[in-house]
């Protein structure tokens, strides 16, 4: 059989940001692949030298306009962490809230997309138009719908009021229904079955020596969540990683559909839970040391390395996203699909190359 | 604050490899490889984690050169990407890469802009700001 080589992107209908794939193909299967990326990469990262440590967080928040109050947030830790400062307790509360609304939101417009992918435009759809309901309650809160602009070093910027979280909480009852319809068909469609079972099959040791991280480890039986570690309101309210051992696309899609429910579920907790007092502890000085934070965005986990000397700029600045970690496990599970399951193959680990390309 | 602040330990280069193969067989994971161009030294940075826990392993290359690092691909096969991002944004060689991408992993237009660190005048003069 005749080898053909096949590029997918880094222009692609699929494809919202650019990815590259030489894809091996004989007759209709991939047989090998070989990844690209680097199109758009930033440099973010070397603003550390030019800007204030304080002043980076909004740096750090734009390093992906999907996670991008959880990439504030990991940055602010570490700097709290290299400082030795207690952020107040309702200021980790809020945080925790905030994070977890942009992991409803950002499954929401994988589960969208994902519907997109296999040519199912009403299920597209109808996740959007439910993630439109928690980016309202994301404006309401912070002002924004992509970028929040409400953590800083020290705690955050702004408070909910309670009448705020009483809206909230009864707008999750809503949100929680809606999602039911919509997993519904996600998980008990025999079309969508047809398209994800069995499809890219990663097994668990595979899962794990390739570094894989958030719900494409989990999907194969890797019990991973680095929210589990305690962090901000993680350390009252604990999270139990959400695992499937079959590693294939439909359990992908349906440890990220169950995470859709945990994450309203914590939302509710921190609600009920969530105590009075300040939001954030005045911060100064310069912070010294190096340390390596991580935390549990939609995609996985995301490592920060801050290296700083005692002055107002930071030495180093590193990140390594959850798509840079899922990107040798596209590559494993690709050998075998067929031509048309490229496309879905590539979503089901919710590459982000915004993030990648920081 | 953070419940893992994690820990440094120098290796040396050619300790790097067998290093890292212990950790391997003992079960961690790889969670990165990053670089830092310091005005002392280049360091490279190895994380691992193990049920939550992390670990890290540093490297430090003479600051004027040569910067050469023993591949880990043939311990952990998905250190392929984080070597190749060594060599494209920090001109870190890499020597037994099994996915080499030869300079080509990032399309950046300044070649190796994380190479080295600019002084501090010349940071102070692009911020607008006194060093």
């Amino acid at each position: 059989m005749a080898r053909t080589i096949i590029p997918f992107g880094p222009q692609h209908p699929v494809l919202p940001e650019p990815i590259h794939l030489d894809l091996a193909i004989e007759d209709e299967k991939v047989v090998d692949v070989l990844p690209s990326v680097g199109f758009i990469h930033r440099g973010l990262e070397r603003l550390v030298e030019r800007k204030d440590f304080q002043e980076f967080v909004y740096v750090a928040e734009r390093i992906c306009g999907i996670c991008s109050f959880i990439h504030g947030q990991t940055y602010c830790q570490g700097i709290e962490e290299l400082m030795q400062v207690e952020v107040p307790a309702r200021a980790q509360y809020l945080r925790t809230i905030w994070g977890e609304l942009s992991r409803l939101h950002s499954h929401l417009l994988w589960l969208g997309l994902l519907a997109d992918s296999f040519g199912f435009e009403s299920l597209f759809m109808h996740s959007w138009r439910v993630r439109e309901r928690i980016l309202d309650q994301i404006e309401a809160t912070t002002g924004g719908r992509v970028i929040f602009g409400s953590c800083k070093i020290g705690g955050v910027r702004r408070d909910i009021s309670p009448e705020a979280l009483a809206v909230m909480r009864k707008e999750l009852d809503v949100i929680e229904r809606d999602m039911r319809e919509i997993v519904d068909v996600f998980l008990g469609d025999s079309s969508v079955k047809r398209r994800l079972q069995g499809v890219g099959v990663l097994s668990r040791d595979d899962a794990y020596i390739l570094g894989c991280v958030g719900p494409t480890a989990r999907a194969s039986g890797v019990a991973q969540d680095m929210r589990s570690l305690g962090y901000a309101a993680f350390r009252d309210i604990k999270v139990e990683p959400i695992v499937r051992t079959e590693g294939d696309s439909y359990a992908r899609c349906v440890v990220r559909c169950a995470e859709l429910f945990q994450s309203v579920d914590i939302i509710r907790q921190a609600i009920d839970r969530i105590p009075p007092g300040a939001i954030e502890t005045k911060v100064t000085g310069f912070p010294d040391g190096e340390i390596l934070v991580r935390t549990e965005q939609p995609r996985g986990e995301v490592a920060y390395y801050l290296r700083a000397n005692g002055s107002r700029n930071l030495q180093r600045f590193r990140v390594r996203t959850p798509t840079f970690a899922n990107l040798p496990a596209l590559v494993r599970m690709l050998p075998g699909a067929n031509l048309a399951d490229v496309p879905v193959l590539v979503l089901t680990i919710d590459p982000c190359i915004s993030c990648t390309e920081r | 604050m953070s419940p893992d602040p994690g820990s440094f330990t120098a290796v040396e280069t050619a300790a790097l490899v067998a290093e890292v193969r212990l950790l391997r067989d003992a079960g961690w994971r790889l969670v990165q490889i990053g670089a830092a161009a310091l005005p002392t030294a280049m360091e490279v940075i190895y994380s691992f984690d193990l049920g939550g826990k992390i670990t890290n392993r540093r490297v430090s290359l003479p600051v004027e050169g040569p910067h050469r690092l023993p591949s880990i691909t043939s311990v952990y096969a998905a250190a392929a990407l984080y070597e190749n991002e060594l060599h494209d944004l920090f001109r870190i060689q890499v020597e037994g890469n099994i996915l080499d991408f030869k300079g080509k992993f990032y399309r950046t237009t300044v070649p190796f802009p994380f190479a080295s660190r600019p002084s501090a005048p010349a940071l102070a003069a692009k911020a607008g700001t006194n060093p």
